[in-house]
């Protein structure tokens, strides 16, 4: 056991000595927040952006008094006077419109023939609020013509928020369904590239040791089984340090990004200080409302057992192949399979945790690390939790017992790649 | 008392014995020599013996005990033909770190390892990486990692193969050196001009079989062919006899085989009584190389070696 330590401490060591270790371990938060922060931007950058459209109306449901308030907002819209309707159409773009909407004569009960001519095409979002703009007027039309009053229309509406409260023993909590849905699709995804990433980790290890011939000196001192755990710990000792870093970074630059970038937060609590205020309730309120404790624990152990699991898997291919890469990703392949079907199962678990399929692909022990996360921010039955532990605990055991045999034979066959009934014979062949 | 005793092993592998009932001893302090062609099965025998394959049948005594794996790899150093090294570590921490596996202490292993580098002239490379080295020098470091924990049965696969003949004479007389401080020593090869000058004692397999077995000396005698040659200007009319067939004639030197029943006194006093002025004379003894060649010639596996040798 001593020597399976040694082994795990040099491929630790050596890995995270790396200067890529410390690049993708430091770029990788760097970037995240790159994101948050490009994406704060555009989103609170706004007026440069906007767009200048002309309205030619021959239906005379506008009215200047309608555009008022449209200067500052992202499309600012000018009513043109019917005497320079024809010019306008002609040379918008030289009096710096971006567009033209041609409005002709209308029947209001079917309004059809509205046309916006534009140098290039404008976007969806673009297009759909114009649409929505033209709508509520031809709406406000209509009510007037039914004698109701807009005013009062609106205050009809009712704009129902329902909360859903959890009731748990610690009493009721509020659940907003949007954290719910980002935590466990975070979890699951995040547990999906750290089984593929490490898995293939250990594959290269693999096929490194054997292919500079150094597994036969190694395994002169110790036994090939030592070997492989000692990687394949070792590696997966890497991940956590890498993970937990990202964690501790993570969290650092978000309190950080305020300082540097002050005049953003202050953009941000200026444009609607009340909806900031409340989002940040809203999601505070979500997180709290999460069983965090479990969901920590739960990563930890899914993270653990499915690494084990295909870590293994990995060592075998690697073991088995020789130099060339085409063989390797040719055996990966089927072992890439059932991580990927445990991802598409996942992204619809999120959505519906409690279907048949989910709680199946929570169970089974090849999926069960990325589906039970994506399903673990709801409620899981105790029996389906302990039943999917159980089996990835007993798969992982029937794997490196499995693996550790086909890698033994593996790392010392050179030349022709086995088949796969042959590594099936050395993984069940006895002693 | 046999240092190593290696009775009746046999190793199968899906196609063909790749051992076959194999067995010899090995005395302490001796340097042994297991020779054979091509995929004989030299490294399989090897590998059975410092336990990375478990015969199929057959047992493996060490110092008089049976083999156990677990214990007595600390004992064994080993240097497979196809030299591994781990090519992006630095070569202390490398050379430290496999003494280690063996099951040497931290500071131990730093000590011992330290002491080979200098014993070898390589301590300005400790901090170097081994995708540096030339490959002789990666065969001198991976010679230290072998060695360094002091092992009581060390065996060398091809130990010369990319080394210069400076540094080839260097580990040879570290081989000498190991040896004469009691160490065993197991050296597989197919190159046999090493074999005579290294080895007390040979094993010679062929096909997964022992074809030869003894001391270089006894199995020179029991393969010589009576050949012998004498130093002295003889003219074709002296081999008009039925004393012996000439091998070979010079002016100055004749080689000839001994017939049956002739002693070679009976030849020189034929010389002499013909007035031949004899200046030398010698028993020519086969090399181990032709005696190597005659045992596998015109076995599949040999044709290969015959040509290369």
């Amino acid at each position: 056991m001593n020597k399976i330590g040694l082994i795990v401490g040099r491929e630790y060591l050596t890995r995270v000595r790396k200067k890529s270790f410390l690049i993708t371990t430091i770029a990788v938060p760097l970037v995240m927040v790159g994101f948050y922060a490009v994406i704060l931007m555009i989103a609170f950058k706004g007026s440069s952006d906007q767009q200048k459209i002309a309205v030619v109306d021959k239906a005379g449901i506008f009215s200047d008094s309608l555009f008022a308030s449209s200067k500052k907002e992202s499309i600012q819209y000018d009513l043109i006077k019917s005497a320079d309707a024809d010019a306008i159409s002609t040379g918008y773009k030289d009096k710096g419109y971006d567009a033209v909407l041609q409005i002709p004569q209308l029947d209001i009960d079917n309004p059809t023939g509205i046309v916006i001519h534009s140098q290039s095409s404008l976007s969806l979002t673009t297009t759909s609020r114009i649409e929505n703009m033209v709508d509520n007027v031809i709406l406000d039309k209509r009510l007037q013509i039914q004698g109701i009053d807009p005013e009062s229309y609106k205050k009809l509406n009712a704009s129902v928020n329902i909360e859903n409260t959890i009731d748990t023993k610690d009493g009721s909590k509020k659940s907003v369904a949007g954290v719910a849905y980002a935590v466990s699709f975070a979890c699951g995804m995040l547990i999906y590239i750290m089984m593929i990433i490490y898995g293939a980790q250990v594959m290269r290890g693999v096929m490194e040791e054997k292919t500079n011939r150094i597994a036969e000196v190694v395994v002169s001192s110790v036994k090939p089984f030592q070997l492989m755990m000692g990687k394949i710990l070792g590696i997966g000792a890497v991940g956590l340090t890498q993970f937990s870093i990202w964690i501790v970074l993570t969290v650092l630059a978000q309190a950080v990004v305020p300082l540097i970038f002050p005049e953003l937060m202050q953009k941000m609590n200026s444009v609607s200080p009340e909806e900031t205020t409340s989002m940040a309730a809203t999601i505070t309120q979500g997180i709290s409302s999460l069983p965090l404790l479990k969901i920590g624990l739960s990563f930890m152990f899914y993270f653990i057992g499915g690494y084990l699991t295909y870590a293994s898997l990995f060592a075998a291919v690697g073991s088995v192949v020789s130099e060339d890469q085409q063989e390797a990703q040719q055996l990966m392949f089927p072992i890439l399979m059932p991580i990927i079907l445990g991802f598409v199962i996942m992204m619809q678990a999120v959505n519906v945790p409690h279907s048949t399929l989910a709680i199946f692909g929570s169970i089974f022990p090849l999926t069960s690390p990325i589906v039970m996360m994506g399903r673990i921010t709801y409620d899981i039955p105790v029996w389906q939790m302990a039943t999917s532990m159980i089996l990835l605990i007993a798969c992982f055991l029937f794997f490196t017992w499995v693996t550790a045999k086909i890698y033994r034979t593996g790392i010392l066959m050179y030349g022709k790649k086995p088949s796969w009934k042959e590594m099936l014979k050395w993984g069940f062949r006895k002693g | 008392m046999a240092l190593l005793e290696v009775n009746n092993l046999v190793k199968q592998f899906a196609t063909q014995k790749a051992v076959n009932d194999i067995s010899f001893k090995i005395e302490a302090g001796s340097i042994f020599g297991l020779l054979g062609p091509n995929g004989a099965g030299k490294t399989t025998l090897l590998r059975m013996i410092t336990g990375i394959f478990l015969p199929d049948s057959g047992s493996i005594n060490f110092h008089g005990k049976p083999f156990n794996v677990l214990e007595d790899t600390i004992q064994i150093g080993y240097m497979p033909e196809e030299r591994g090294l781990y090519k992006k570590m630095k070569i202390g921490e490398q050379a430290v770190y496999l003494a280690r596996l063996k099951g040497l202490k931290s500071k131990d292993a730093e000590q011992r390892v330290k002491e080979w580098f200098t014993r070898l002239e390589m301590q300005s490379w400790w901090d170097k990486k081994v995708e540096d080295l030339s490959k002789g020098m990666q065969q001198k470091l991976q010679f230290v990692t072998t060695v360094a924990h002091n092992p009581s049965l060390i065996i060398l696969d091809e130990p010369f193969s990319g080394l210069d003949p400076v540094n080839a004479n260097l580990i040879e007389a570290e081989i000498f050196e190991l040896a004469k401080n009691g160490a065993t020593i197991i050296f597989s090869t197919h190159r046999m001009s090493q074999v005579d000058e290294i080895c007390d004692h040979i094993v010679m397999i062929n096909k997964g079989e022992k074809v030869l077995d003894g001391t270089v000396n006894d199995v020179k005698q029991q393969y010589k062919d009576n050949v012998f040659q004498l130093t002295a200007s003889t003219v074709a009319e002296n081999m008009m006899t039925s004393l012996f067939d000439v091998v070979d004639h010079k002016p100055d030197t004749l080689r000839y085989k001994l017939n049956k029943g002739v002693q070679s006194n009976d030849v020189l006093k034929y010389f002499i009584e013909n007035g031949v002025q004899i200046d030398g004379f010698e028993e020519v003894m086969p090399t181990i190389n032709d005696i190597f060649i005659k045992l596998v010639e015109g076995t599949a596996n040999a044709r290969e070696f015959t040509r290369t040798k």
